[in-house]
């Protein structure tokens, strides 16, 4: 049915593997739902993550190019969620490459 | 009083039983297929298309971009206007498979309508430009299309009393340059406007407006078991401003377009290109970027077979089925898409000679080009 894009996974997975001291480490959620990200800006600190889920009835993506973090969860239907963590504090812009009209930014704090 | 409230009451039920006569509107994916309905309401367009602050639009300012839109001393060889391929009697495309260019160039892609592109979040195929004011100049300049040399058409303009006029009423004491012209072209494209097709006029209430075989194929169109199609030709212009690789023959060639990935360097975006508007649709044959579909018929054709070239294919293109009656529905449904075509006043453009009197060679491509 659906042919299943080359996703990133394991960008993310380094990056969380490389987060020290994960009982310090909050999770955030951040809802895709009607082409809208949850949220415009979420702030969180350096070895936080933040989970991306699709609430739409129909593919997104996540992604980001900016310098402090690089990163691109691939693509995912509804009702599922990828993570990314964060090891350098930084102003991180993210996007769906599918629809560039969702965006939003994540402060990471030292 | 009992009396009375047992006669309403009366009254009441029969006027139940009344509408119990008529049928349910069937409901698809959240729709109800029923003249006005509320469920409709996100398909019908803003009154007007959103404007840059800094270019609301006035009748001086579109007065002035339909001039330059219809003028083809805008182009090198002073025989290209911006309506030379964005032209109005082919639905503000050019009815070619791919555009052609400066000499007749054959280039990449389609020329994509200017309907409604006023309410597009994002130009381009390869949405390399962000409003209609950052895409005016772009195929001006691009030496495989328009081929202008750009400072030279601003003193030209500047020279001519008529456009100095023109200029000065549209926007006064500002420069004549690459901002005025590029708000002036935008605003006139702001003109170009479909949203008084059979399909509007039935989502306004008007039961007639479309034929019960174009409403079957809306249904076709919306459900995601069937046509799938709003899944990307989504409420209200029939785009999701997104991206898609929809598995285009033309992907599986040597070197293919990449198309979005260009811009946006990520593996999903390879040879994924802007979701078109279908307002109009019926009018800008061929279709698709490449112009690879000759007819609406061979658009379905092509997502019931799931796309030549499967490779890095959208994940939102799902393998659809439609009985011989489903597809027929959904291609009278596209015919319902289209406005009543509205007469376009040519205006009047000051006579002088052409800026260009040297004719330029080609040069290695530069610019803004479709081919890039």
């Amino acid at each position: 049915m659906i042919k299943p894009i080359r996703a990133f996974l394991p960008v993310a997975a380094v990056a969380a593997a490389l987060v020290p001291a994960l009982a310090l480490a909050e999770a955030t959620v951040v809802a895709q739902k009607d082409k809208k990200f949850s949220t415009d800006r979420v702030e969180v600190k350096v070895g936080d993550s933040v989970e991306f889920r699709n609430d739409d009835p129909f593919f997104h993506n996540v992604f980001s190019l900016s310098d402090a973090a690089t990163f691109d969860l691939g693509s995912y239907p509804q009702g599922e969620s990828k993570s990314v963590s964060f090891d350098t504090a930084g102003t991180v812009d993210v996007e769906c490459a599918i629809h560039p009209s969702m965006k939003m930014t994540i402060e990471v704090k030292p | 009083m009992p009396m009375q409230k047992t006669l309403r009451a009366a009254l009441l039920t029969a006027l139940a039983l009344g509408t119990g006569n008529v049928a349910a509107a069937p409901v698809v994916d959240g729709y109800v297929l029923e003249a006005g309905h509320a469920s409709l309401q996100p398909w019908l367009l803003a009154d007007a298309p959103p404007h840059p602050a800094d270019n609301a639009p006035s009748a001086a300012r579109v007065e002035l971009g339909k001039m330059l839109f219809f003028d083809p001393r805008l182009s090198g060889d002073g025989n290209m206007s911006c309506a030379t391929c964005h032209n109005p009697l082919l639905g503000w495309s050019d009815g070619l498979p791919t555009a052609k260019g400066v000499k007749s160039r054959v280039l990449d892609r389609a020329t994509p309508t200017i309907v409604n592109a006023a309410y597009n979040a994002i130009q381009m195929w390869d949405g390399r430009a962000a409003s209609l004011e950052d895409q005016a100049l772009g195929p001006m300049e691009a030496n495989v299309e328009m081929n202008m040399d750009l400072p030279r058409l601003y003193a030209w303009l500047r020279s001519d009393a008529v456009y100095r006029a023109a200029f000065e009423h549209a926007y006064p004491d500002e420069e004549i340059g690459a901002s005025t012209v590029a708000r002036a072209i935008a605003s006139f494209e702001r003109t170009v406007v479909s949203k008084e097709s059979p399909f509007d006029r039935w989502v306004r209430g008007d039961a007639d407006a479309m034929t019960p075989q174009q409403v079957r194929g809306f249904a076709v169109f919306v459900d995601p078991a069937k046509g799938n199609c709003a899944v990307c030709h989504a409420a209200p212009n029939f785009t999701d401003d997104g991206f898609h690789n929809v598995g285009l023959a033309s992907y599986g060639v040597e070197q293919p377009d990449l198309g979005r990935y260009a811009q946006k360097p990520l593996g999903l975006m390879k040879g994924a290109f802007k979701t078109p508007t279908l307002r109009d649709v019926a009018h800008t044959a061929p279709y698709f970027h490449d112009g690879s579909a000759l007819t609406l018929e061979d658009v379905v054709a092509h997502y019931e077979r799931g796309g030549e070239v499967r490779e890095n294919l959208s994940p939102n293109m799902q393998d659809i089925a439609l009985s011989a009656a489903e597809r027929a529905d959904l291609v009278a449904f596209l015919h319902a898409l289209s406005s009543p075509p509205a007469p376009v006043v040519l205006p009047t453009l000051p006579t002088r000679p052409s800026p260009i009197l040297v004719q330029p060679t080609l040069a290695p491509e530069r610019g803004m080009a479709a081919t890039e």
